[in-house]
């Protein structure tokens, strides 16, 4: 009895102590803290992911519960014509998309760094495009574009270019033409107010060093602006290829996937094939091939940037 | 090389007019300092020389040349900015050979010019690194560098040294003056730092709310400032003030308000009983059983010299002593202002009175 009388007290100050070093143990804490964010990321992130991953390997359909089926998903994609063509589409709607994108971003960009009066709200009004919720835009689009109605057919019909209205929205090539104009529309806020905040991290007195240098306005875009932008042009472009490549809103809004899938990307095709025919496997497997572009797209800008010299610290040897 | 013109050159920005006809004569291979407080317009001055902004009024010639309407990259100028703005996404030499790649000079040629600057400058076993890869005085011997590469007529230095440390500040002085000792080309340098002024150049521009107060050479401007504001500006620790009246008779003096009289070598003619600033400077004071009682406030040994800060009626007055003095706070002292080093400023306008 007087032992465990003795042992006890003991027993409770090291655990004390343990708690208190505990309690004062930043990782301890930081690990706390990091809690919420990571449950968020993996309910909201990795368990989809995850799960996406799994449902490509299997059978599932709505309201069925599916069975492990390896990777026959993926071989029946293989053969399936759509599916290539969807392909086709998203690459083509994201390249010619994304250039366009970058280079009238850019420009305006260049346009909105110099004085001029009002300058804060042109500022404000490039941005509009970006704010308008999406499917709003598409509507509008989808009236500019309507077979009957389209003002451009109108206009051009009035300055008597064409005598009939244009089918843009029926027409393969010209659908896919008009959901990628929508898509730069909306696109270039954002990669121009990016490349703006960027220019406005150059030093002026590298323009004026460079003007005594003897540049002239083409020689300093080229030598200065240029190559002090490459950083940020990476990363908006990266997030800009992102968005256009899973794009999936603006076209379901406008032409879900038609004329004949002319315009159907791979997450429309997706979200038809796995939701409105119910066949969640093949939806997934198309979702998840996906993934390989986006990882390569990621992997470009990713040693794109780390190419950069200049940027990184170096040995300050004096 | 070259000489400039600055012929009464005025500056408006909106309709403000920050310089006021400026007038400065640069012969050639001078090295020319523009010294004043921030605001004065001496860093839009030397943007105006370098073509950065445009001339309001007036004509600046570089030889013999009106540069007024000349493009900054035709003007053969090269300057060395504050923040040395130095290209970030190129190595040393790249910087150094910028200007001469856009005028399409041979590789050789390029690349000789930028060894041989880099040799002058110590700066060969730098010259792949990046700017951000160099120390503060590094960077400031590339952006010198970039301007030597050039070869120009002018040099141009906007406040150089001021992101420098003090102690690298001195070295980098010494070195730019010896550059120019070199190599003799045309300099104006722009500071806010008197001592800077004092120690390089070899003809000083005092300037002050968009005007030219004085110009001189360094001595000349310290020993006979033609107003209070060049008198206050020169020389650390600035110049003692004392308001007063000039008394004639035999015994020349200034006479404060508390009836304390300081010594003058002769008053000017005409100046009896008028309102005047006696000025002197802290090493014109001495200590002597017939000078005038002051209280000592504090007392600042820097080792080499004693700097005692005293009260004299109501107005703190320092004074420098080559020796060490045991004087404590509290202690009374007498100090006598040497007669031949007074200045006398005319209380009304500030400038000078011929003494």
């Amino acid at each position: 009895m007087t032992v465990v009388d003795a042992r006890a007290p003991l027993q409770v100050s090291a655990l004390a102590g343990a708690w208190q070093r505990l309690r004062s143990n930043r990782n301890w804490l930081g690990f706390w803290f990091m809690v919420p964010a990571a449950g968020f990321l993996i309910l909201f992130l990795a368990y989809p992911l995850g799960l996406g991953l799994w449902l490509s390997l299997t059978d599932a359909r709505i309201g069925r519960g599916g069975s492990f089926v390896g990777l026959e998903n993926y071989q029946w994609l293989s053969d399936d014509s759509v599916f290539w063509l969807s392909v086709f589409n998203t690459l083509l709607y994201t390249f010619v998309a994304s250039v366009i994108k970058f280079a009238v971003g850019l420009y305006l960009a260049l346009l909105l760094n110099r004085h001029m009066p009002f300058k804060a709200l042109i500022r404000a009004a490039v941005l509009i495009p970006f704010i308008v919720p999406t499917v709003l835009s598409a509507i509008a689009f989808w009236w500019i574009y309507d077979a009957q109605f389209s003002i451009i057919s109108w206009s051009l019909r009035k300055l008597h270019l064409i005598s009939e209205n244009i089918n843009f929205l029926g027409d393969g090539n010209w659908a896919r033409a008009s959901v990628i104009f929508a898509n730069i529309w909306r696109g270039v806020p954002f990669v121009a107010i990016t490349l703006l905040a960027g220019l406005q991290t150059v030093s002026p007195s590298l323009y004026e060093a460079a003007t005594l240098d003897g540049a002239t306005a083409w020689q300093r875009f080229r030598y200065v602006t240029y190559p002090l932008l490459t950083p940020i042009i990476a990363v908006v472009m990266t997030f800009s290829v992102l968005f256009t490549f899973t794009d999936f809103q603006l076209i379901w809004a406008m032409t879900r996937g038609g004329p004949v899938n002319a315009t159907h990307l791979m997450a429309t095709l997706s979200y038809q094939r796995a939701i409105l025919s119910g066949r969640l496997g093949e939806g997934a497997a198309i979702a998840t091939a996906m993934i390989p572009f986006l990882v390569a797209a990621i992997g470009i800008s990713w040693f794109g940037l780390q190419q950069r010299k200049w940027q990184q610290g170096g040995p300050n040897n004096d | 090389m070259a000489s400039v013109q600055i012929h009464d050159v005025r500056k408006s920005f909106a309709g403000f007019e920050v310089l006021h006809g400026v007038s400065i004569p640069i012969d050639d291979g001078e090295f020319v300092v523009l010294v004043g407080p921030s605001g004065c317009g001496k860093s839009t001055l030397l943007r105006m020389l370098a073509g950065l902004e445009n001339i309001t009024s007036g004509t600046i010639s570089i030889g013999e040349r009106v540069v007024n309407n000349v493009h900054p990259k035709e003007r053969d100028i090269a300057m060395v900015f504050q923040n040395y703005a130095l290209y970030p996404h190129m190595t040393v030499a790249d910087n150094m050979a910028f200007s001469m790649k856009l005028r399409g000079a041979r590789k050789e040629e390029i690349a000789s010019r930028v060894s041989r600057a880099a040799e002058i400058l110590d700066l060969t076993p730098l010259l792949d690194r990046y700017p951000r890869q160099l120390s503060g005085g590094q960077r400031q011997r590339v952006a010198m560098g970039r301007a030597i590469v050039r070869d120009p007529q002018v040099f141009l230095f906007d406040e150089p040294l001021s992101n420098l440390d003090a102690k690298l500040r001195v070295a980098m002085r010494t070195e730019i003056k010896e550059l120019h000792q070199r190599l003799k080309t045309t300099t104006v340098y722009v500071t806010h730092d008197q001592i800077e002024a004092m120690t390089m150049a070899d003809k000083i521009v005092v300037m002050h709310d968009g005007i030219v107060e004085q110009i001189g050479a360094p001595l000349e401007l310290y020993d006979r400032p033609v107003n209070q504001f060049v008198a206050g500006f020169i020389g650390s620790p600035a110049m003692n003030f004392i308001d007063g009246t000039v008394v004639g008779g035999p015994v020349p003096a200034v006479e404060t308000a508390y009836g304390t009289r300081l010594p003058l070598a002769g008053a000017p003619p005409g100046s009896e009983g008028r309102p005047v600033i006696y000025g002197v400077r802290p090493e014109h004071l001495d200590r002597a059983d017939d000078g005038v009682v002051a209280e000592v406030v504090v007392v600042e040994p820097t080792g080499s010299e004693t700097q005692v800060v005293a009260r004299l009626g109501t107005k703190d007055i320092i004074a420098v002593f080559r020796d060490r003095q045991q004087v404590r706070p509290g202690d009374t002292i007498r100090l006598k202002p040497r007669p031949s080093a007074v200045h006398l400023f005319d209380k009304e306008t500030g400038q000078r009175l011929s003494a």
